[in-house]
Parts: structure tokens; C-alpha cells; sequence
């Protein structure tokens, strides 16, 4: 794979003699864990800077010091030449840098309007100025081509939405720099589109932007310059029109890796282990899941992995959250082995072997404030209990043990919570929670979102393995590649609705593409 | 493609606030200890001990059972009323009726002392269950549930009774108030044994994982196929047991059963559990945690009564830690959370 670097990204050769940004030497230590080590960090102006590294090399840890979310061990910051130091998010943006995190900061039952402004409302001391705020709000989200009322409620967003906001209530505050952790791992491919062109424009008027990305075509298309860490330390930097993706992937893991989907021979599959006949669900309101699916049905067969593919909005999740009992639906029934079972809440469906891996790990499936321990082990209590009532501490510390070798999870020691791990290591302990259940048909909704390259093919040589053993996985993904690599057939949705299915052999991306977004039902 | 080890670095860093974040409740009942001690060393005897531990029995068993409601970031408001109509109810079965509620002495034998405990608790367990329920079934949050049941009870209470105390029981009754097991106090002995059995249960359990899971993130816990609702259902049934526990214990120990008993109790338990280093937001907290957080609330009343503190500020200073308490909650927790 000789990827080159994008035709669009102009080369910029910054002037190092004065950058915007420079963090030098900074150090930070967690109990057991020395996140970063002596790393430095250098922004020109108007320059989009892609910070990048495995999961757990200490990019996060690394933008929550520059934002001031946490003060650092050691090391010095400059911003336009002056030394700083700060002790808040507040402080940060007073200066100019503004970060959006992973997990967005909204407040969604306030309006747009609110949350752009929020904490500093114009009005007099005591009464905010409504109509001053909704015409400051107009302006600042048609920069970002957001056509929204001001006086909408965040709930009802889509994602993409919600980070323009928050993109918005940057510009609001007149900043220089904004920093943005992994701002695509939640989109789909038309909506990075729409955040490139955006972060574009901010460049075009002098904004500078640090972008932290597991994709790395997104950095050759994109990026100026690159910094690259690795195990908490600084391992390169440079032009990105000088580097390929190879060569930042050697820089990154430390060795060249074979990023190709390498794809499997194709398994004779068995016999049909799971079988959704006529799942519909009507419009609930109040209900964020409430995509409407109209008759969907689909099998899939023991050792075989099916793909979903659809834009956001299809109804990809909603049909999985269906089939698991996370959501109730109005009518269709579910087969496992050929029989019809009643699945109406996820107990059901596990107790029919049926698990899934949510789409969103924070609220969906981990308990931040429990150990990696609890976390891994909630769904598997038989596997390590004792007469039934007591934990075998040993069973389970081996249970642990276990996949934390599977996965390369990352960790300090099983008593560590999983909130203080970093994204990708959060979510292998989510994949490892559902393997250890050893089910019999395993539901993916996004697997890989927020995971490393090297971490990524090892998740797809997890999913073929576990398919070898004979499970079913119906795997979701809005990276097509992803759902191109790894799936031996393939189903789209669209609105809700089935629209087609493709064999392996027949499929490509503008097909599917096509019964995406067409959704011109395909004679098989 | 074997050949890298992503093993993760060692790091011998001391982490002080995680240490004192964890221990902050024993080493401020030490130096509390401490203090007392210097300024009053009758503090350290045996008997003033044993005093302020019988003192703590009552609301330290009522904070065991507070704490898995905590625990799952719910609350019970209710518990000092559903004490009282425990006790008046366990009083009656003692004395076998409401007619001779003031004979004193061991002729006025009704139906025995086992019956009049299982009586009290089987109050407290269907108390408990009751509001359960409408928290589970009804979607009602626990707190205006609970509140409502603060009311409900204290007047079942009230009529029950009529207004008037039951008192005077047999000996067998009054032992487990009153009795010592070599030097220390019944009741003590009760709180202490409930105490293990809840840390076991809440440690060693595959039941203790799924309360504290629930507490986590109950949407998570959902997902992952636990009974939510069973779960939540189950601690208020637990806090009513130990409700109905206590107010035997109570009831033996005053030899009397009233009406009003139990009254403001809900601050108390509330505040051990919390002192204690339970997390209002649910997931984080322990059984041994809330005992000390009993033990201080204790050392400190018992103390400033042995100085001389009126009972006004004794008032004053509870509810001043209740609130550094929930506090210091609060900021450990974003502690965590910046992660
Ligand atoms: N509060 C914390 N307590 C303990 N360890 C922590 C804490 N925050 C981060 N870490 C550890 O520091 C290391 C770096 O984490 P960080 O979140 O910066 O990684 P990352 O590069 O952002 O990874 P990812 O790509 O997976 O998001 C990890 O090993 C993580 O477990
Ligand atoms: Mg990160």
C-alpha cells in the first residue's frame, strides 16, 4: 500500500521562527502509567496539525493539558510567545484555544443559541438578551453552514450537527486555535466532507487546528504538518506532503504493518442461526431511537458475517437494537436456529445467545466509574462464578487476563477504571465483554470507531476468527472498506428499509453506494 | 507482527489524593479520636466505647441497607417512619395486643420475641417493597416516593397506635437492646455481624456486581441483560429489612415502642452512608466506608456531648459536613472524570 500524499493538502512550509503554539517537554504520570514523556508540540498559524499515535500514546492526555482540563508534571507552553500556563478550560479560551472533545459538551436540552453561549449571555447582569443571542448565534453557525433555527434544541440534532455547534461556539469566542480529538470517528463519509470544508474555511481565515484521527487518508487529504506519538513519547514530526501513510504508520507502531483488509477465504457457512422476519417499528415521539423501520428482514448463517451498510439514519442500529431487545418493536418476529423466539428486553437475548456491541461505549455500554475488572466480566458472571452467588476472584482476574492478551488491551491492572483508559482501549474491553459471553450470534455496531490501525486489523482478524468457530456476526459500519473487508455478504438500508444485499464476491463501494442511496431494490 | 510489545510502562507514582480519597474517612476519625482523647481522656475508655458504638447500632444497621439504595444512586427519605410503625407493630406482637400496652414486667408475655422480630422486619421488607415498586413500576424518582412514604408511615404509625407508646417487654425482648455478649453491647454485636454479611454481599457477589453496575450506568447494566428494575427493587427491599431491623433492636432497647421513634433519623443515616465515601451518583462506594462514616458521626456527637457542646451546634456541625462531605464526592469524581 504507496498511498502519496493528497493532491489537495498545499504544502505549507510554516516559518519556524515564530509558531503559534509550542509545548515543549511536557511530562504527566497517572498511577502506573506514564502517559506522556517529555513531548513537544509545534503549531504555526493557520495551519491544520494532525496529532496522531496508537491508542493509549497519550494524544488525549496530551490536548486535555493544552486546553487546561489538566495541569502537566512538567514542560512549558507558549502560545504567540508568551509563556503560559493554564489552570481552566475557562482560561483557555480566554486565550484563544478552544477544544471540542470526543464526547461532546452540549447541553442538550438547552437551544443552539444557549449552548453557544453559554456562561456568557448577552443581556444585562440579570436578564439575557434573547434576541442579541439569536442573531450572534445566526451569524456565527452560518460560518459554519450550519441551517438551523437558533431556538432548536440540541436533543434534536443529528451528531454532525451537534459538533458544528460546538465548532460554532468556537468561533464565538474569537479563537486562534481549535483543538479537535477524533472529530470524524462519529460521522459518515458525506459529513466529514462537510467538516473538512469547513475546517478549510477556518484555515482560509487564519485559524489554526490540531486534529487527532485513527483515519489516516483523512490526514493526507487535510493535514499541513503531523506530530506523531508514541507509548507518551515524541516519535516524528513533519510536512505531511513529505510522508505517506506507510510512513506514518511506521512512525506510529514502530514497525510497517499491513494495513490492506486482507480479507479471508470465504467459509462454507452452516446453517441460518439468526432470522429477522418483518421488523417494523413505528415512530415513537420522545424516543431517540425512534427511526421507523418498515419490514426488515434478513439471516444470517452460522460462521458467516454479515455486513449492514447505510448511511446515518438508515436504521442500521435500530434494527440491531431490535433484534437484542433494546428497543420494543410493533411487529415481525425473530428465528434463532430456526425457532421463533420472543426477545423483549436484552436479557431475552442474550439467554438466546445473542450479544451486541453498541454503537456509542460511554453511555451505551461502560460503567466509567467501575474497575476494567467489572466492566469485562458483567455479562459472563457464569464463566467465574461459585454455587452460582460468588465471584471466583481468580476465574476472573484469568478471565481478564485472557482477552487482555486477545486484545492488546492497554491497561494498568484489572482494578483500574475503565474511565481513566484511553478511547480505543475502552472499547476492546467492550469487545471483550461480549466475546467473553461466548454467544452465538454477535451483533458489531461499529467496531472499530475511535480504534488504532494496527488495533483495527486485529479487531477484523478477531471478527473472521470468531467467525471460524461458527458464530454469526452481523457487523455494522459507516467505513465502507471496513464493511468491504470483513463482511462474506452484504445488506443495505436505507430510510428504514432494506434495499438490497450483495454477495461478497459482487460487491464494491460504488455499488453499494448506490443501494444506499438509491435504494433500488436488487433482484438477486 | 508479534514482535511489538505494547506492554504498558511502569510507573511507580505514589498517588496521594487517590490514597486519601480512599482513606480520608479512617484518618479523620483517628485524629477526631485523637483530639477527643487529648481534650477529654475519659474519651478512650472501654465503657464510653462500647457507649458510642451501641449509640451508632441503631442508624449504623439503617446505613448498611442506605447504602445499596445509594449505591444504585437512588435514596430512601422514609426510613424513620417505617422504624416507628416497624416497632409499634413489633411491640404489639410482644405484648399480644394493644390492650395492655403499659403493664411492665415479664407477665405481660404475648406472642415472644421471635415473632415480634420477624414481625418488624416483615413490615420493613413490605414497606420497602411497596415503594419499590411504585419507583420501578411507576417511574416515580425515589426521592418524592420516598418522601411520600415518610408521610404514609409515620401515619400508619400514628393510627396504629393511636398516638400512645407500647412499653415493657420480657427480658428475652429487652436483650437484644439491652444485653451484653461478654463486654460488648447486643445491639453492637447485631450492627457489626450485618455489616460483614452486607460487605460480603455487596464484594464477593455476582448480586453486589450487578447493584453496583446498576449505579454505574443503568443503561449500560440494561444492555448487558441485568434486570434493571429487579435490582433497584431489591435494594429498597434490603433497606426495608434493615428498617425493620433496627426498630426491634430500637424498640428492645428503649423497652418502648412509640410513635415518633426514628424521627430525623433519615439525616443521620443518610449522612453516614455519605461521610462514608458513597457516591450520590451511584457506582462508587462500600459497606466498610459507610461504618466508618457511622463511627465518626458517633465519635463526634459523643465527644462534643463529653465537652460540654449544646445539642443546637452539635446540629450545626453535622449538617456542615454533610455538605463538605458530598463535596469532596463531587470533586473526586471529576477527578475521575477528566480521564
Ligand atoms: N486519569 C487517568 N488515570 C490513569 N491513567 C490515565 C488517565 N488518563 C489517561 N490515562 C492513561 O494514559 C495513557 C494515555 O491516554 P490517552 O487518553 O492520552 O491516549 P490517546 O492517545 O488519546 O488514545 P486513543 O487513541 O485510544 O484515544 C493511557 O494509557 C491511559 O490509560
Ligand atoms: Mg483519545
Amino acid at each position: 500500500m504507496t498511498t502519496q500524499a493528497g493532491p489537495q493538502a498545499v504544502p505549507q512550509t510554516t516559518p519556524p521562527a515564530a509558531p503559534l503554539l509550542r509545548m515543549t517537554g511536557i511530562g504527566k504520570r497517572f498511577p502506573g502509567v506514564i502517559a506522556l514523556d517529555g513531548v513537544d508540540l509545534e503549531v504555526g498559524a493557520a495551519e491544520i496539525h494532525a496529532l496522531l499515535g496508537e491508542n493509549g500514546a497519550g494524544k488525549s492526555t496530551l490536548l486535555k493539558i493544552l486546553s487546561g482540563a489538566q495541569p502537566p508534571d512538567t514542560g512549558t507552553i507558549t502560545l504567540g510567545g508568551d509563556t503560559v500556563a493554564f489552570r481552566s478550560p475557562h482560561e483557555a479560551q480566554m486565550r484563544g484555544i478552544v477544544t471540542i472533545y470526543q464526547e461532546f459538551t452540549l447541553a442538550p436540552n438547552m437551544t443552539i443559541a444557549e449552548n453557544v453561549f453559554i456562561g456568557r449571555e448577552p443581556g444585562s447582569r440579570l436578564f439575557m438578551n434573547w434576541k442579541r443571542m439569536a442573531e450572534a448565534t445566526r451569524v456565527v453557525t452560518a460560518r459554519v453552514g450550519l441551517e438551523r433555527s437558533p431556538m432548536t434544541l440540541v436533543r434534536d440534532l443529528s451528531v454532525a450537527e451537534q459538533q458544528m455547534v460546538e465548532i460554532a461556539r468556537a468561533l464565538s469566542m474569537d479563537s486562534r486555535l481549535i483543538v479537535m480529538d477524533e472529530p470524524t470517528s462519529a460521522l459518515s463519509a458525506s459529513e466529514v466532507e462537510k467538516l473538512f470544508a469547513i475546517v478549510r474555511k477556518l484555515k482560509a481565515d487564519g485559524i489554526s487546528v490540531i486534529f487527532v484521527t485513527h483515519r489516516l487518508e483523512e490526514v493526507m487529504t487535510i493535514c499541513d504538518r503531523y506530530t506523531v506519538l508514541r507509548d507518551g513519547r515524541h516519535v516524528g514530526k513533519g510536512a505531511v506532503a513529505e510522508t505517506s501513510i506507510d510512513g506514518i504508520i511506521r512512525m506510529m507502531v514502530g514497525r510497517a504493518v499491513d494495513t490492506l483488509f486482507s480479507g479471508r477465504e470465504s467459509a462454507t457457512p452452516g446453517p441460518v442461526a439468526l432470522e429477522a422476519k418483518g421488523i417494523t417499528r413505528r415512530r415513537h415521539a420522545q424516543d431517540p431511537h425512534a427511526i421507523e423501520l418498515d419490514g426488515v428482514s434478513l439471516a444470517v448463517r452460522e460462521g458467516e458475517i454479515l455486513g449492514i451498510a447505510g448511511l446515518v439514519g438508515a436504521g442500521r442500529t435500530e434494527t440491531a437494537r431490535a433484534i437484542f431487545g433494546a428497543d420494543p418493536f410493533d411487529a415481525g418476529e425473530v428465528l434463532i436456529g430456526g425457532q421463533k423466539v420472543s426477545i423483549r428486553t436484552p436479557q431475552d437475548a442474550i439467554r438466546a445467545g445473542v450479544g451486541l456491541v453498541p454503537e456509542d461505549r460511554k453511555q451505551q455500554a461502560l460503567f466509567l466509574s467501575l474497575a476494567i475488572r467489572t466492566n469485562l466480566s458483567i455479562a459472563a458472571l457464569d464463566r467465574i462464578d461459585r454455587f452460582g452467588i460468588f465471584i471466583d476472584h481468580k476465574k476472573e482476574t484469568a478471565l481478564v487476563e485472557e482477552y487482555k492478551k486477545l486484545l492488546n488491551i492497554r491497561m494498568a491492572s484489572p482494578e483500574q477504571l475503565v474511565g481513566n483508559l484511553s478511547g480505543g482501549n475502552q472499547q476492546k474491553v467492550v469487545l471483550a465483554r461480549w466475546l467473553a459471553l461466548r454467544p452465538k450470534v454477535l451483533i458489531v455496531d461499529e467496531p472499530t470507531r475511535g480504534i488504532d490501525v494496527g488495533a483495527k486489523v486485529e479487531v477484523h482478524n478477531l471478527l473472521f476468527e470468531m467467525a471460524k468457530t461458527g458464530i454469526a456476526v452481523i457487523a455494522i459500519s459507516s467505513e465502507l472498506p471496513e464493511i468491504l473487508a470483513v463482511s462474506d455478504r452484504i445488506v443495505t438500508m436505507r430510510e428504514g428499509r432494506v434495499t438490497g444485499e450483495v454477495s461478497r464476491a459482487e460487491a464494491n463501494e460504488e455499488r453499494l453506494m448506490t443501494l444506499m442511496t438509491l435504494g433500488r431494490a436488487k433482484a438477486a | 507482527m508479534a514482535d511489538v510489545k505494547r506492554d504498558t510502562p511502569a510507573a511507580p507514582g505514589f498517588d496521594l489524593f487517590g490514597f486519601l480519597a480512599r482513606f480520608a474517612p479512617l484518618i479523620f476519625l483517628v485524629v477526631l479520636m485523637a483530639v477527643f482523647y487529648l481534650l477529654e481522656p475519659r474519651f478512650l475508655s472501654q465503657v464510653n466505647l462500647f457507649n458510642v458504638m451501641r449509640q451508632v447500632s441503631i442508624t449504623g444497621l439503617l446505613a448498611i441497607g442506605m447504602t445499596f439504595v445509594i449505591l444504585t444512586a437512588g435514596i430512601d427519605l422514609s426510613i424513620g417512619s417505617l422504624l416507628a410503625f416497624a416497632g409499634l407493630v413489633a411491640a404489639a406482637v410482644a405484648k399480644g395486643g394493644l390492650q395492655d400496652r403499659f403493664t411492665v414486667g415479664e407477665d405481660a408475655v404475648g406472642y415472644g420475641w421471635q415473632l415480634a422480630a420477624l414481625a418488624a422486619i416483615a413490615i420493613g421488607i413490605a414497606g420497602g417493597w411497596l415503594q419499590g415498586v411504585a419507583i420501578t413500576r411507576l417511574k416515580v424518582p425515589p426521592f418524592v416516593v420516598t418522601l411520600g412514604g415518610m408521610s404514609v408511615f409515620r401515619g400508619a404509625a400514628l393510627l396504629f397506635a393511636a398516638g400512645g407508646p407500647i412499653s415493657g417487654f420480657d427480658r428475652a425482648f429487652t436483650w437484644w437492646g439491652q444485653g451484653y455478649i461478654g463486654p460488648v453491647p447486643v445491639p453492637v454485636v447485631v450492627f457489626l455481624v450485618a455489616a460483614v454479611i452486607a460487605h460480603i454481599v455487596l464484594r464477593y457477589t455476582r448480586y453486589g456486581r450487578k447493584v453496583y453496575a446498576v449505579g454505574g450506568n443503568p443503561e449500560a447494566a440494561r444492555l448487558a441483560g441485568l434486570n434493571v428494575n429487579r435490582i433497584i427493587l431489591s435494594v429498597y427491599v434490603i433497606m426495608g429489612f434493615f428498617a425493620g431491623l433496627g426498630a426491634f433492636v430500637l424498640a428492645a432497647r428503649l423497652n418502648s415502642a412509640e410513635a415518633v421513634a426514628g424521627t430525623g433519623y433519615e439525616l443521620t443515616v443518610i449522612a453516614s452512608v455519605v461521610i462514608g465515601g458513597t457516591s450520590l451518583f451511584g457506582g462508587v462506594g462500600s459497606v466498610f466506608g459507610t461504618v466508618i462514616g457511622a463511627l465518626l458521626i458517633g465519635v463526634l456527637l459523643n465527644g462534643l456531648v463529653l465537652m460540654n457542646v449544646s445539642s443546637y451546634i452539635q446540629q450545626i456541625i453535622i449538617g456542615v459536613i454533610i455538605v463538605l462531605a458530598v463535596a469532596f464526592d463531587t470533586f473526586a469524581k471529576s477527578r475521575r472524570r477528566r480521564a
